[in-house]
């Protein structure tokens, strides 16, 4: 579980997050949504450790990440899995290569071990056939699910993901929202995914934050989000034609 | 304001030659990665270093002919003073510079676009010392290469001047062997090595960093690539002036 207490983030005095507060649960996908510089994106990177919050606490299992030293960090990030929006696979590396790097680095498992691992993870992700490409010969979505397999390698307690279906076409990022779902109940890991995609948000929404000029503007699931009552979020979720009709069909 | 950003670049440089300067996270990681590194740095840059140090020891040996050479001097001084270039200056610090362009370019890009790709972000959530994983093994192997690459330079260089020497019948093999074995000094060839490994830090430490703190994009990595020559190629002639006084005095 992680928790995320009256969080604040400022670039220049200008303040990105204001006193956020929540709780992401294991077994459980969060979706962080907003418009583009609601503060998704520093929310996440505050919540990973890449960025220090001005104010607040964020605890993983009880463990406040800002009183850690550099060692415990690292220790920390090790339990931790992230995606990437443009993967960020290591090019240099083949498939199987970049899944073993993590077991490489941190694993005391022999090399038959790792291998056998990777190949788990692979195969997890519908992908063992494609182990001796490079990352360059892979489609976007491919990408996406060797960067799941990498991230999943070390059985991580947390998994974020950064705009997992940005550049994906429907049924692609269908695919990636039913692996990460799949995953996070599978192993019980605590998932964060920052989205814009609202296919994501009603397929796998098991927990939802709206975000807007860096508050948290409502809080909630995939099952109350179309009946809020909130206009910052309704003006954001029904900007779309296609959910407006969706409403409307619902409503009636 | 511009002693000041160097005073400040300065510091960000030994904060991140901290963090590259540590003790690896996994020894057999790093040796394969300093392994991959010594084929990409050092033996790709042979063809280049042969190539450019057999035309010069032949142009220098041209040079010295016509500039040199008078009825007062000795015929083995073309010879003796084509050795000493190369020696000195040529195998060591001329070389440096041309690899600053090869090499040097070639780190900051490759390190730059792992940081717009987020290659280096994914490296640090993983909680691996991006800057030691990716910088130390280029330093290593550089640095292990670069004596090699200096030797092949010198050796190359006066097989240029034979070859000239033979194709043109400017000076005999007699008159030029004679003159590369003239007073020769060992300690000039170690000269070149301490001076080459003091380039080749310079080389890969500092286009690292240009490549390590790049933001934006493929312009910015371009850009980086251009700042690290130069600085790389301005750091090496004034060290250059450092160790040629420490070590010829």
């Amino acid at each position: 579980m992680i928790e995320v207490l009256s969080v604040s983030k400022q670039f220049n005095g200008q303040e990105v997050l204001k006193e956020i507060t929540a709780t992401f649960r294991n077994g459980e996908v969060s979706l962080i949504i907003g418009q583009s510089g609601a503060g998704k994106t520093v929310l996440l990177k505050c919540i990973v450790g890449l960025f220090t919050p001005e104010k607040g606490k964020i605890l993983y299992d009880g463990r406040d990440i800002s009183s850690m030293d550099k060692k415990e960090i690292r220790h920390l990030r090790q339990e931790i899995g992230m995606l990437f929006q443009n993967s960020a696979l290591f090019d240099s590396m083949s498939v199987l290569e970049n899944v073993m790097f993590p077991l490489d680095m941190f694993s005391s498992m022999t090399y038959n071990e790792r291998r056998k691992r990777a190949m788990f993870c692979l195969d997890r992700v519908g992908l063992s056939e494609a182990q001796y490409k490079n990352p360059d010969e892979l489609s976007g979505g491919m990408q996406k699910r060797v960067a799941i397999a990498r991230a999943i390698a070390l059985e991580p307690k947390y998994l974020f993901c950064d705009e997992p279906n940005s550049g994906l076409d429907p049924q692609t990022s269908l695919k990636i929202d039913e692996l990460i779902h799949g995953i996070t109940t599978e192993f019980g890991i605590t998932t964060i995914v920052n989205t814009h995609d609202m296919n994501s948000v009603m397929g796998i929404g098991d927990h939802v934050l709206y975000l807007a000029n860096g508050n948290l503007a409502w809080e909630g699931n995939k099952d109350n989000i179309l009946n809020s009552d909130n206009e910052l979020l309704n003006n954001f979720l029904f900007s779309s034609d296609l959910v407006k009709k969706v409403k409307e069909m619902s409503l009636k | 304001m511009f002693l000041a950003g160097s005073i400040k670049s300065f510091g960000s440089y030994l904060i991140l030659m901290r963090r590259v300067l540590s003790r690896p996270q996994r020894w057999s990681v790093f040796f394969r990665q300093t392994l991959h590194e010594i084929y990409q740095l050092g033996i790709n840059s042979i063809p280049i270093v042969l190539l450019i140090s057999f035309f010069i020891g032949a142009v220098i040996c041209i040079q010295m002919k016509l500039n040199v050479e008078s009825p007062w001097m000795p015929k083995f001084v073309v010879g003796y003073a084509t050795r000493e270039i190369l020696l000195l200056e040529f195998s060591s610090s001329i070389m440096c510079l041309i690899l600053s362009g090869k090499v040097g370019s070639n780190i900051t890009s490759e390190i730059g676009t792992m940081r717009v790709t987020q290659q280096i972000d994914a490296l640090e959530i993983m909680g691996v010392n991006s800057a030691n994983f990716l910088i130390l093994p280029k330093i290593t192997a550089l640095m292990s290469m670069i004596p090699i690459l200096v030797i092949f330079s010198i050796a190359t260089g006066i097989a240029g001047a034979f070859a000239i020497g033979e194709f043109t019948g400017i000076i005999t093999a007699e008159d030029l062997t004679t003159g590369l074995q003239h007073e020769f000094k060992q300690w000039y060839i170690w000269c070149s090595i301490i001076k080459s490994f003091a380039f080749a830090f310079i080389i890969t430490s500092v286009a690292s960093y240009y490549g390590y703190r790049v933001t934006g994009g493929s312009v910015e990595v371009g850009q980086a690539s251009t700042n690290a020559v130069v600085s790389c190629s301005v750091l090496i002639l004034f060290s250059d002036i450092i160790l040629t006084q420490l070590l010829m005095q």
